[in-house]
């Protein structure tokens, strides 16, 4: 491996590190400071991660060995397509969404934006780059941690209550998640990835039942983060309560437990592990289906534009879980297109939600008629580019990604029931969208009087960042091509496990293929 | 024999009460059931490196044999964590309580009158 590309690949994990614990000790009452260099990080992030991305395409997976300990007894970070990937549109998230946050004020609310903000991005880009089952818990751990601060960020009685119900939730998740690490160690003797499905493959048949047990035990933990129906109770409360920005940055943080699901599958339960091959498929089909109908079906339930944003996270997550859960490559391409595309539709949504709720007034983000607002027209038109992002209407990538997951499952058991799910629940997810919309904007347009304008902080910062979102969006439409180039060999390598561990296991310290 | 099926008995008791205690209503209860289940997934992991006694885990010139240190460092890891977090729930708990006047961890009003 050439050696700068080993020092991004660690860079993507201490940088944060060391500015969060900057902006924790050094600049804790300087806000000023802090936000520069809170930016800077997000912005060398994206290019870190940019200069990543652009180095796996070449189709190398690069090992790093942490203090030179070598793989399996050593911790590793891995980079290949995926996370390279994962860790792009991390960052660019983050830029975003710290942009917002900066520009409306919201790190103003409380203590610790920036720091917890940091921890957040070392957790999740650990999680994505880790290459050992254990330090995955350790990852999860702290951008778990980072979250209940984030989400508790701004306080409020309603946010408290949320609060609470995220963090046991989460409690015992991280419980199950132990059992499941435990007893995979307990039967392969190893907690390295690759090294553990070199064992799984191995395995004699009286393990395959623990190995099979301790598989399922973190599919249901990886569920419970991706927000898999039955164990999505915990999220629209929780996106709902939160800070516009905060949610906003939680839209990718479903996506790590799709990531994993996504990761343990193929490489440790891929197809050479005999009987136990992608074992989690036969429940987790069923599951996001019904995820998909009740998180559309959500939209209906919502009482406020907030609460619908979140809803619309439960059917992509739906919608990308059916793709994954058929397990197979030429779905899998389409699947990892549209978890780039629903995190920036997500989180597009939640800013111009929350730019809605603060020009209303006393109403709110609720579904009401309302006298005009100042910028209606103009959050009007975001508000409309959003809704046709999350229903996965055309032109935006949102009908990109619906139309190639639904080619891309095609030949796969179950098809027709995902096709009859995605296109009914697209439609629910138009009427559902276009009912808010005409509420709120077009009732509201004949409506006398206006509400009053107040002084609000960055009114035309938090467009142009919500616009940029929208923009990504369309850059993703317009580049279609390469991207789905990109995410399919991302599929092809993810499914040609061998690969991966020859880089990890291999003798020579560079796994090049 | 008998010490297998001593801890695993024990691991059996310490996640059936700490099940049956997150199950419950109030915060309390479920912050103890959190550590409860987090007791037993300790034993667990520690289990996991399989029950062996009078072995050292790391060098010594005089042993024969060794016992797995790798569940040790796991265990100490998962308390350092297990730790700080039932630390952060009960404060988050005391926070709701005071803010919202309910103990309840569905949000519930629990008709107790506010403190």
């Amino acid at each position: 491996m050439t050696p700068y590309v080993s020092y991004l690949v660690v860079a993507a994990v201490i940088l944060p590190t060391v500015m969060g614990s900057i902006t924790l000790l050094a600049l804790r009452h300087r806000l000023g400071v802090s936000r520069v260099v809170s930016i800077a990080s997000c912005a060398a992030l994206v290019a870190i991660a940019a200069a990543l991305t652009v180095h796996a395409s070449g189709g190398t997976t690069e090992s790093y060995a942490l203090g030179n300990w070598r793989a399996p007894f050593g911790i590793v970070l891995v980079l290949d397509r995926l996370s390279a990937m994962m860790l792009l549109l991390t960052a660019v998230l983050a830029l975003a969404v710290m942009a917002y946050s900066v520009l409306t004020g919201v790190d103003r609310k409380g203590w610790h934006f920036h720091p917890l903000f940091q921890f957040q991005l070392l957790g999740l880009n650990g999680a994505f780059l880790t290459g050992d089952l254990f330090n995955l818990f350790v990852f999860f751990e702290v951008l778990l941690i980072a979250s209940y601060g984030l989400l508790l960020h701004g306080q409020g009685p309603a946010r408290l209550k949320a609060g609470v119900q995220y963090v046991v939730i989460n409690l015992v998740g991280s419980t199950l998640f132990l059992v499941g690490v435990g007893l995979l160690y307990g039967v392969t003797g190893t907690l390295n990835m690759a090294d553990m499905a070199v064992r799984v493959a191995a395995a004699s048949a009286g393990d395959q039942g623990l190995i099979a047990a301790a598989a399922l035990v973190l599919t249901v933990v990886f569920a419970l983060k991706a927000a898999l129906v039955p164990l999505h109770f915990w999220l629209p409360g929780a996106y709902g309560a939160t800070t516009a920005a905060v949610a906003a940055l939680f839209a990718i943080m479903t996506k790590v437990g799709a990531y994993s699901i996504i990761r343990t599958s193929t490489l440790i339960f891929g197809e050479d592990a005999g009987p136990l091959a992608f074992l989690a498929g036969d429940w987790m089909l069923p599951a996001a289906l019904i995820t998909t109908a009740i998180g559309f079906l959500g939209l209906f339930a919502a009482r406020t534009l907030r609460e619908m944003a979140a809803w619309s996270v439960v059917g992509s997550m739906g919608v990308l879980l059916s793709a994954v859960a058929v397990f197979r490559v030429e779905a899998m391409g389409p699947a990892l297109y549209y978890v780039l595309h629903s995190t920036l539709a997500g989180a597009a949504l939640f800013l111009i939600v929350d730019m809605i709720a603060k020009r209303r007034g006393e109403h709110g983000d609720a579904l009401t008629v309302s006298p005009r607002f100042c910028q209606s027209e103009l959050l009007s038109g975001l508000f409309f580019l959003a809704a046709i992002g999350v229903t996965g209407l055309p032109p935006l990538s949102g009908f990109i990604g619906k139309l190639l997951i639904l080619v891309g499952v095609r030949a796969a058991p179950g098809a027709v029931w995902i096709w009859a799910t995605i296109l009914i629940t697209t439609l629910i997810g138009v009427l559902a969208f276009a009912r808010a919309g005409s509420r709120i904007f077009w009732k509201s347009a004949s409506v006398d009087g206006e509400v009053p304008v107040r002084a609000l902080r960055g009114r035309t910062g938090g467009v142009v960042v919500a616009a940029g979102l929208l923009a990504a969006l369309a850059a993703l439409t317009v580049m279609g091509g390469p991207v789905t180039d990109y995410t399919g060999a991302t599929a092809a390598q993810l499914f040609d496990p061998q690969q991966y561990i020859a880089a990890v296991m291999g003798e020579t310290s560079g796994g090049r293929r | 024999m008998t010490m297998e099926l001593l801890v695993a008995s024990a691991i059996a008791v310490l996640t059936a009460a700490g099940v049956y205690l997150v199950l419950r209503g109030r915060t309390f209860p479920v912050v103890l059931g959190l550590a409860f289940l987090s007791y037993a997934i300790n034993l667990f992991l520690f289990a996991m490196g399989r029950l062996v006694i009078n072995r050292p885990p790391i060098y010594d010139k005089a042993a024969e044999a060794y016992t797995d240190p790798l569940p040790q460092a796991l265990v100490l890891t998962a308390i350092v964590i297990a730790f700080g977090m039932t630390a952060f729930v009960v404060v988050l708990a005391l926070r709701t309580f005071l803010e919202t006047g309910t103990d309840q961890v569905d949000g519930r009003d629990d008709g107790e009158s506010r403190p």
